[in-house]
């Protein structure tokens, strides 16, 4: 009876039902497909991160930066190139000077390599890896010969009279100057050391990867796209700090569209001496042992690092920026208003449309209880039709949503993403902001956004259908439970 | 059998008090056929509230059989109405979205009755007010008198022992109203039931063994 008298019901009021469903339809596959774009924005996010950071880092530290001392080395600050009298070389009255200075970008500060040891003692640590973030800046000049502009003394009279020897040498050959200013970022970092840390995120696509026996000695390790644009190959030599270093191998990022962290990867302590930055490091890579102990390691690296920044992998997700990171906030925001609101408003049509429903069968439910039918079996009966139509609403919208996450896979939008590549309080808005954006926002990368379908969302979708369905069947069961037998025989108006 | 002892109910109707049964004390043996007639207001129908346990009085006792109605709770009242009373009502009270099959079922639905033997009981009752090919229409594809009957059949499918009508030719012309009539009085023949009948027309009430009129929720009867 139960089943004839709800298939009847259903099928016999069909725009009650229809009504019902469609606004949890509605209210569900916008619930799954928000869900589903914003785990895929998660997912890009971590593409993005994991490229940067490296895979396994679930906490990274840096220093946050003071004010710098005078002559600090360790911070980064307003860089001199200061040529003395007889520096460069001389051809053709054009002096070329040329300088090259490997230091700590601007916005970080290097701290004491002894804080690695402090953090792979820390509890729940089960690996940890430091790096030195550097940026290789090379100054090429070239000033006209200081002989032919600086010849002594003060002009004589006949010197005036001749107007002078017209000036000459220089770059133009008129007495003019010519300065150039390159730069590109370098990362030292432990070599026998994979596990984590940048360089555990890349894949090698030609040559080999930095080993333990490099140590000390100089070869290098570039970014596959920055090796391109300066026309570098494995076997070539690069120039750093004006040592020259063997490119042993190329990498890029795992992901097809993210950048790696850094140009050119060194050995850790070949770019500390390059830098006179013995001893020092500017950030460490933390890998937990399990996801739980993430914020015990937080806590307890901050207590015994008080001077460093420390970060979590859901803290760094805040430093992805650009449209990326606007889609994040849209689906975090927007979406999950959105749905919760169209959620609510199905929940509350399907609960007024069953009660209207039940008030409209006031006689037929007191014919019902007259005839003997208990209360239970009415709620029950009113519950049924209730959740029947949720779950009717629950499939289609299911469907819709599917539909709906295909589309956004077929279309496929980019979104662009810059992560901090050195030190995320930068991208954070600390200190090195403005100005120094610039650098540390330099691994930028188009992500094409995938929305995966989980059976969590699926699971979700049917869960709310339920409880939707099970909510109204409640209230109108109730409503239904409190009428009068005596209802059948009110004479009908 | 049914003894009811000083039986009034009173109604609220906002801030008054309507009394629809005023002390009625009232004997029916089994298998009597009763009209009972009275003007609009009387109390006919709130009488027959308190007969078929719907409703409890106010005060004073209704006995069915070996029950006290006025003692039992909804639950139990619940079970009586199942087993023991059949009702027909002015407006049919059909399920309008149930075939008369189906609505003839309801009926069987709290008895436990399993589903073959349910179909076939239907059946049967349907056949006894001459439906029988008329199983499978919806009532909105039936006339006032066949829904009716259909209502009938819903009513004695469970073999009541009392069979209470309220104006059940209210809503149907003359014609059918005899045929109603005729057919209500040979299951009351047929099947040895206390039928009681409330009822506007007198040609309906002339055919019971005993006429009650209500005025004033007091109850006289009828020489
Ligand atoms: N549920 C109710 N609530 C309030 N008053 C009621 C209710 N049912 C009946 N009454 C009142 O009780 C009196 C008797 O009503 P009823 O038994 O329906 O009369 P009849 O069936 O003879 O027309 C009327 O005054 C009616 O207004
Ligand atoms: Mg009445």
């Amino acid at each position: 009876m139960f089943v004839t008298y709800l298939r009847r019901e259903l099928a016999g009021r069909r725009k009650q039902t229809a009504i019902v469903a469609i606004g949890m339809a509605l209210a569900i596959a916008l619930v799954i497909i928000v869900n589903a774009v914003s785990s895929g924005v998660q997912l890009a996010q971590s593409t993005v991160l994991a490229s940067v950071y490296g895979v396994g880092t679930d906490i990274t530290v840096s220093q946050t930066p003071a004010a710098p001392t005078e002559g600090e080395a360790g911070t980064g600050g307003p860089q001199n190139f200061d040529f003395g009298a007889d520096a460069g070389a001389t051809t053709d009255g054009t002096t070329t000077v040329s300088q090259s200075r490997l230091s700590v970008d601007r916005g970080t500060t290097a701290f004491d390599a002894i804080a690695l040891d402090t953090a792979s003692g820390i509890d729940n640590v089960s690996a940890a890896a430091a790096t030195l973030s550097l940026s290789n800046t090379t100054f090429d000049g070239a000033l006209p010969e200081r002989s032919t502009t600086d010849t002594g003394t003060a002009p004589t009279g006949d010197d005036a009279a001749v107007g002078g020897t017209p000036p000459s040498g220089g770059p133009d050959g008129a007495g003019g100057s010519s300065f150039s200013v390159d730069s590109f970022t370098v990362l030292g970092l432990d070599p026998a050391d994979d596990a984590v840390g940048p360089l555990s995120a890349v894949s090698l696509t030609d040559g080999r990867s930095l080993e333990s026996a490099d140590a000390g000695t100089n070869v290098a390790v570039l970014d596959a796209s920055y090796a391109t644009t300066a026309e570098l190959v494995v076997g070539d030599t690069v120039a750093i700090a004006g040592t020259d270093f063997t490119v042993v191998g190329l990498v890029t990022a795992s992901s097809a569209d993210a950048a790696t962290a850094s140009n050119v990867y060194i050995p850790l302590d070949v770019a500390q001496a390059l830098s006179g930055l013995t001893d020092q490091v500017t950030d460490i890579y933390v890998q937990a042992a399990s996801s739980t102990d993430i914020e015990q390691i937080q806590a307890d690296v901050e207590g015994a690092l008080p001077d460093a920044t420390v970060q979590t992998q859901s803290d760094l997700a805040s430093s992805v920026s650009g449209s990326l990171s606007s889609a994040s906030d849209l689906v975090k925001n927007l979406g999950l208003w959105l749905s919760l609101i169209v959620l609510a408003a199905a929940f509350l049509i399907a609960i007024l449309f069953t009660i209207s429903g039940v008030t409209r069968r006031t006689r037929e439910f007191g014919t019902l209880k007259a005839i003997g039918w208990s209360n239970g079996r009415i709620v029950r009966q009113v519950a049924g039709e209730s959740l029947v139509q949720g779950l009717i609403g629950g499939v289609v919208g299911i469907a819709v949503g599917l539909a709906g996450i295909l589309v956004i896979n077929l279309v496929a939008p980019t979104l662009t993403a810059g992560a901090a590549t050195a030190d995320p309080a930068s991208a954070l808005g600390g200190p090195g902001g403005g100005f120094g954006q610039a650098t540390v926002e330099a691994a930028t990368s188009d992500i094409v956004l995938q929305v995966p379908v989980t059976l969590s969302v699926i699971l979700i979708a049917v869960g709310l259908a339920v409880l939707g369905g099970l909510l109204a069947g409640a209230i109108g069961g109730w409503r239904a439970s409190r009428l009068s037998p005596s209802e059948a025989l009110r004479s009908i108006a | 059998m049914y003894e009811l002892t000083n039986v009034t109910k009173k109604y609220d109707q906002g801030k008054r008090s309507v009394t629809a049964l005023n002390k009625v004390t009232l004997s029916i043996p089994d298998g009597q056929m009763v009209a009972i007639q009275g003007p609009t207001g009387g109390g006919k129908s709130t009488l027959l509230q308190m007969l078929g346990a719907l409703d409890r009085p106010s005060e004073g006792t209704v006995q069915l059989g070996s029950s006290d109605l006025s003692k039992l709770g909804q639950g139990p009242l619940g079970e009586i109405r199942a087993r023991e009373v059949g009702f027909v009502f002015q407006g049919f009270n059909l399920i309008p979205t149930l075939t008369a099959q189906e609505n003839v079922e309801t009926a069987l639905a709290p008895l436990g009755v399993s589903t073959p033997d349910r179909t076939s009981r239907a059946a049967a009752a349907l056949e006894s007010v001459g439906l029988g090919e008329r199983g499978s229409h919806l009532p909105a594809e039936l006339s006032g008198g066949q829904q009716q009957r259909v209502a009938i059949a819903r009513a004695l499918v469970k073999e009541p022992a009392v069979l209470l009508a309220d104006e059940p030719t209210g809503n149907l012309d003359e014609q059918t109203r005899d045929e109603i009539m005729d057919l209500l009085e040979g299951l009351w023949r047929a099947k040895g039931l206390t039928l009681i009948v409330v009822t506007h027309d007198s040609a309906v009430a002339r055919r019971a063994q005993r006429r009650l009129v209500i005025r004033n929720g007091v109850v006289r009867e009828v020489a």
